[in-house]
């Protein structure tokens, strides 16, 4: 099990071709509190950098990009009550979607948790 | 936008309370502090939250002849409100029209007993002082308060926090203005505000404005708010966001502003019309318009954002207008909004559908505000 960072402030919990997607506690304190979140359905195929989840505060939606290309397998339902979830734990709990990595190669381009650590300070 | 961000005399603070700060309409202004948007607008509504709204335009507009009348005779030309019957130490909200009956901005106007006191959108402050002064050089001298910082403090525990620093405040009513020292600085009162609670909106000195607005922090229940829970407040209270909800192509009618009309200044009226747009608006008010502002209620978790198409159909077939504002109401407990729809869709309980990426769901027409103001008439 390894864990990837983007620089647009997800993390996925990759394991064998399935990756467990998130944003990172910077990101959902950024955002605020959440008061909403859904995912594409599952079975869609999406390509990297496409938005696969959208969270919205009281205030704005905020895209959430796929890392990798897949396919959505699922959405975490708990939020679908419970958006804040996220904020309360963003890395564990509060993941957002589940989705096949299509390309492993693509995670080469991704960041470890030490250089995520330093981007965000 | 090249111009550097202009600061309001109270940054400063807002930097020492952890604000985060966003650029708005051309001011660096607080969104929120530490404890976010959610909790500033809760905290609110439950006891007192306080807002630097010292971006907004202060005009002073004084008649030649010395009387206040002729100023509020003259400022009549320009809005359709009755400015003429507001006494002294009152203020009122008021439209400034086009000749094509649309809006080029919401204003409060005040009767300072010798002068009127506009207050006006940041946005628009220079072209409504332009605006003023073009249509009113000839009886009055017409000058922006640029000196002049504003504080509002908006919630339940707001009398009691201004009260503490001066107890004249408690006596006032909804939409009394009032001259009054706090915390030693000589301030205009109102009470008045842009959440649907009771509260008020001071103004001082730039110089006092750090000093007034630590002693109403100090006072039990108050916490600063920023703009992000500003917006949602004003929204769940049904009030308009000028540039969003009402503008240039949405006349008072289409807004479902008629209350801000009064008898006189209607058809048949003692001075009705001689407003830019006045034969519109007066047709409009004799025979409705085709479409109007209404507020909308989303069936289900998702909010629906300004921008958003409306529907009358699932299928997203027949268009039924547009959202404007948008977002989660925290003291409605789910998504709100406003929106323009065709005058026959515009009863509450109506069902449309709001175009949210792709999907069409399901919104209700609903009565505003949202949430019940708590004014002290």
């Amino acid at each position: 099990m390894t864990v990837y960072y983007t620089k647009e402030h997800e993390w996925l919990r990759v394991e064998g071709d399935v990756a467990v997607v998130g944003i990172t506690a910077h990101a959902a304190n950024e955002l605020g509190e959440l008061v909403f979140a859904e995912a594409r359905d599952p079975g869609t195929t999406v390509e990297q950098g496409d938005s696969v989840a959208v969270v919205e505060s009281v205030k704005a939606a905020s895209d959430i990009y796929a890392p990798v290309t897949g396919d959505v397998l699922a959405f975490n339902d708990a939020l679908g009550d419970d958006a804040a979830l996220v904020n309360r734990d963003p890395e564990g709990e509060g993941w957002i979607v589940r989705m096949t990595v299509a390309d492993a190669s693509q995670l080469e381009g991704l960041m470890d948790h030490a250089t995520y650590t330093a981007l965000v300070g | 936008m090249n111009q550097p961000l202009l600061r309001t005399p109270l940054y400063d603070l807002h930097l020492e309370l952890g604000a985060r700060m966003v650029p708005f309409a051309g001011y660096d202004m607080p969104v929120q502090y530490p404890a976010g948007v959610m909790a500033e607008h809760l905290h609110t509504r439950a006891s007192a939250g306080l807002f630097d709204v010292s971006h907004m335009g202060q005009v002073r507009v004084r008649a030649r002849s010395g009387q206040v009348a002729d100023a509020a005779r003259a400022l009549e030309a320009l809005v359709p409100a009755d400015i003429v019957a507001l006494k002294p130490g009152r203020q009122r909200y008021a439209l400034f029209t086009t000749e094509d009956g649309g809006i080029s901005d919401d204003l409060m106007v005040a009767n300072m007993g010798d002068w009127l006191l506009l207050v006006v959108n940041a946005a628009c402050k220079d072209a409504d002082f332009a605006h003023v002064n073009a249509a009113l050089a000839d009886s009055c001298t017409v000058e922006m308060l640029s000196d002049r910082a504003l504080i509002a403090v908006q919630g339940p525990a707001a009398e009691a926090a201004v009260a503490s620093l001066n107890p004249k405040a408690a006596a006032m009513r909804f939409m009394d203005v009032a001259g009054l020292d706090l915390a030693g600085v000589p301030c205009i009162v109102s009470r008045s505000g842009y959440t649907g609670e009771d509260g008020y909106e001071i103004g001082m000195d730039n110089a006092a404005a750090s000093t007034v607005a630590r002693a109403l922090l100090a006072q039990p229940g108050v916490a600063p708010a920023g703009l992000g829970a500003r917006d949602s407040l004003r929204l769940e209270a049904g009030l308009c966001l000028y540039g969003s909800d009402i503008d240039l192509t949405t006349t008072p009618v289409e807004g479902a502003l008629e209350w801000s009309i009064q008898k006189s200044r209607k058809p048949g009226g003692a001075r009705a019309g001689g407003y830019p747009g006045a034969r519109i608006v007066a047709d409009q008010l004799a025979d409705g318009a085709t479409r109007r502002r209404v507020g909308l209620r989303a069936e289900g978790r998702a909010p629906v954002r300004g921008g958003a198409e409306l529907f009358a159909d699932e299928a997203g077939q027949i268009p039924a207008g547009r959202v404007t504002s948008g977002a989660f109401g925290p003291s409605a407990g789910g998504p709100v909004a406003m929106g323009y729809v065709p005058t026959h869709l515009a009863t509450p309980g109506t069902r449309l559908f709001a175009g949210v990426r792709g999907r069409f769901l399901p919104v209700q027409v609903a009565a505003l505000p949202f949430v019940a103001p708590t004014f002290r008439r």
